[in-house]
């Protein structure tokens, strides 16, 4: 049988190289001359060239608005520091814009987002971690592709609808599961927060763990291994620089979210505590930038321009988390 | 000869696909058995109802019996002790992105060994017994994937017997390699099976006649012929099996 398909293939490739065929082809490329080709690469290479303008000049742009908003940022933010006091602005712990005598600490909005950015990410991970192992290692494709895109719709749902669910739903629930007098608090905003998170941490691992070779995993089996200890000690281990990254990327997501923490955490600028009502870097600003003026209006640019480095040093911890990943 | 595992009427279906067809072969005690054969003759698939990996294809059914040492591996054996007792190496060097010490401890670490005087122990004679550990016992704690193919390769044979299993399946396990490491890997399996009971396959014929006891040659998912090696190569009873071995087709 194998003999018999071996000639088989020989004889079409045959039969499919029609005899003469060759030298018509070279009679097109003769008839069209060599001159007129060169002339024809000559535009082609111009408009190569105008091609990579377009490109440089499309890449540049983005650098561009990075460095805008950068050189805003700081010759806006700077200036209100300077006036505050750099301790006083950043470890204050007293927010008192409109007072009589205005003081503008902002530790308890820094210490609000950490906390609250740590909680969110203390939830999510574990359970985005799991459904990820899920999706990727144990469920069948028809249950996968529904996860995902629940998921996917997860991720599109915008910010002030969580919010207006988490008003409604998850405020109330908090109140009465530990009898507050109101549940708009730190550990609702975590909730929220956590669930808001959740799509990224999930599909950023899922995509992680869906590179792990197969072969790793087969080792791992044939050495005797069960599923779970598989997942956990081969599987996870070599997925875990993407697993970072969608830690670090959960990280940037929720310090940067403003609109349902606000609906959320209650607004007040407390120190943060579990069952206090707290407000985030995002909603200081967000909250008091309509009516503010003066040094006000300043020192909330120069809270912008804190959450900003917040933003960059964890992008720059992503990137070297996919450095190392490379090496 | 004893035999260490028995195949019985084996047929093995992936989805309407016969693979297997009633297969009775079996695995004589601290030999080495050469499973031969062109792609796609049902000598992997064989191989891997041996330790039930073919569990981890989607619509595989298999019907009859494999016995280790007198158990029905399909009915009265846990797959994880039927894995550890029957090891394997895979086509393509697959260590684990670990060091070289985890790459061997996971197995024995697996099976209850957390001991850190015994795994060192089991790490230096498996490596030892793999002949690779003149190469290995100073970087010990470096990354296995920074060795060279030939070396990853012994590793894995290493982190198989580090379990100590009973058979050792070696799936094309030299293919991937340059003559030199052949070599090597051809020495180590001569040296194994003295512990160890082989079962091989190879695209290669001369090392089907260099290093096997047994021959088994499958052709379209059935058994067509088996016996010494020296036998098959020499005088083949069936005509498939002179027309395989000698090139003609495959």
């Amino acid at each position: 049988m194998q003999i018999s398909s071996a000639t088989d293939i020989k004889e079409s490739s045959e039969s499919g190289r029609k005899p003469g065929s060759g030298s018509e082809k070279t009679g097109y490329y003769r008839a069209a001359g060599p001159s007129m080709m060169e002339k024809k690469q000559r535009k082609k290479n111009a408009a190569e060239k105008v091609m990579n303008g377009i490109f440089f000049v499309c890449g540049m742009i983005a650098i561009a608005f990075v460095l805008f908003i950068t050189a805003f940022l700081v010759s806006s933010g700077v200036p209100a520091i300077g006036k505050i006091g750099i301790t006083k602005f950043l470890f204050g712990s007293v927010w008192a814009s409109t007072a009589a005598e205005p003081k503008f600490g902002i530790l308890p909005f820094i210490l609000t987002s950490v906390y609250g950015t740590l909680g969110a990410i203390i939830i999510a991970v574990p359970i985005g971690l799991l459904c990820a192992i899920f999706l990727a290692k144990v469920a069948s494709s028809r249950i996968a592709s529904l996860i995902r895109s629940a998921v996917e719709l997860l991720a599109g749902i915008p910010s002030v609808v969580y919010g207006l669910v988490g008003m409604i739903v998850i405020v109330p629930m908090i109140r009465e599961m530990f009898d507050l007098s109101d549940g708009a608090n730190l550990l609702s905003a975590i909730l929220v927060l956590s669930v808001m998170v959740l799509p990224n941490v999930i599909s950023v691992s899922e995509t992680a763990l869906l590179a792990v070779p197969k072969e790793y995993e087969e080792a791992s089996l044939a050495l005797g291994a069960t599923w779970t200890e598989t997942v956990f000690k081969v599987s996870v281990p070599a997925a875990s620089s993407g697993i970072a990254s969608a830690v670090v990327l959960g990280v940037g997501r929720a310090i940067g979210e403003a609109m349902a923490v606000m609906m959320v955490s209650g607004n007040v600028a407390n120190m943060p505590g579990l069952f206090k009502s707290v407000r985030f870097l995002t909603t200081a600003i967000a909250s008091e930038m309509s009516y503010s003026s003066g040094l006000q209006r300043q020192a909330l640019f120069s809270i912008a321009l804190v959450l900003f480095v917040f933003i960059m040093i964890i992008t720059l911890l992503l990137n070297f988390v996919f450095k190392k990943k490379k090496d | 000869m004893a035999n260490i595992m028995e195949a019985h009427n084996l047929n093995l279906w992936y989805g309407e696909h016969q693979a297997l067809k009633n297969i009775n072969l079996d695995i004589q005690e601290h030999k080495i058995t050469a499973l031969i054969g062109p792609s796609g003759c049902g000598k992997s698939t064989f191989m891997k109802t041996l330790n039930r990996m073919n569990d981890l294809v989607d619509g595989c059914r298999i019907e009859g019996d494999v016995f280790l040492n007198g158990t029905d591996i399909y009915k009265d054996m846990d797959v994880n002790i039927l894995r550890k007792r029957v090891g394997m190496v895979f086509q393509k060097a697959n260590p684990f992105p670990m060091s070289i010490y985890d790459n061997i401890a996971y197995g024995p670490r697996l099976h209850g060994i957390h001991n850190k005087a015994a795994l060192d122990e089991i790490v230096e004679r498996s490596l030892k017994q793999a002949a690779i550990w003149d190469e290995t016992k100073d970087r010990l704690k470096k990354n296995a994937l920074g060795m060279s193919g030939g070396q990853q390769q012994r590793l894995c044979i290493a982190r198989a017997i580090a379990v100590e299993p009973e058979v050792l399946l070696m799936d094309e396990s030299t293919s991937a390699l340059d003559p030199i490491s052949t070599g090597k890997i051809e020495e180590l399996c001569l040296e194994l099976k003295k512990k160890y009971t082989i079962v091989m396959i190879t695209h290669n014929m001369q090392q089907a006649n260099r290093i096997s006891d047994i021959t088994a040659f499958f052709l379209l998912g059935e058994l067509i012929e088996v016996g010494e090696t020296q036998n098959i190569f020499l005088n083949p009873k069936n005509k498939k099996t002179e027309e395989y071995i000698t090139g003609r087709f495959g």
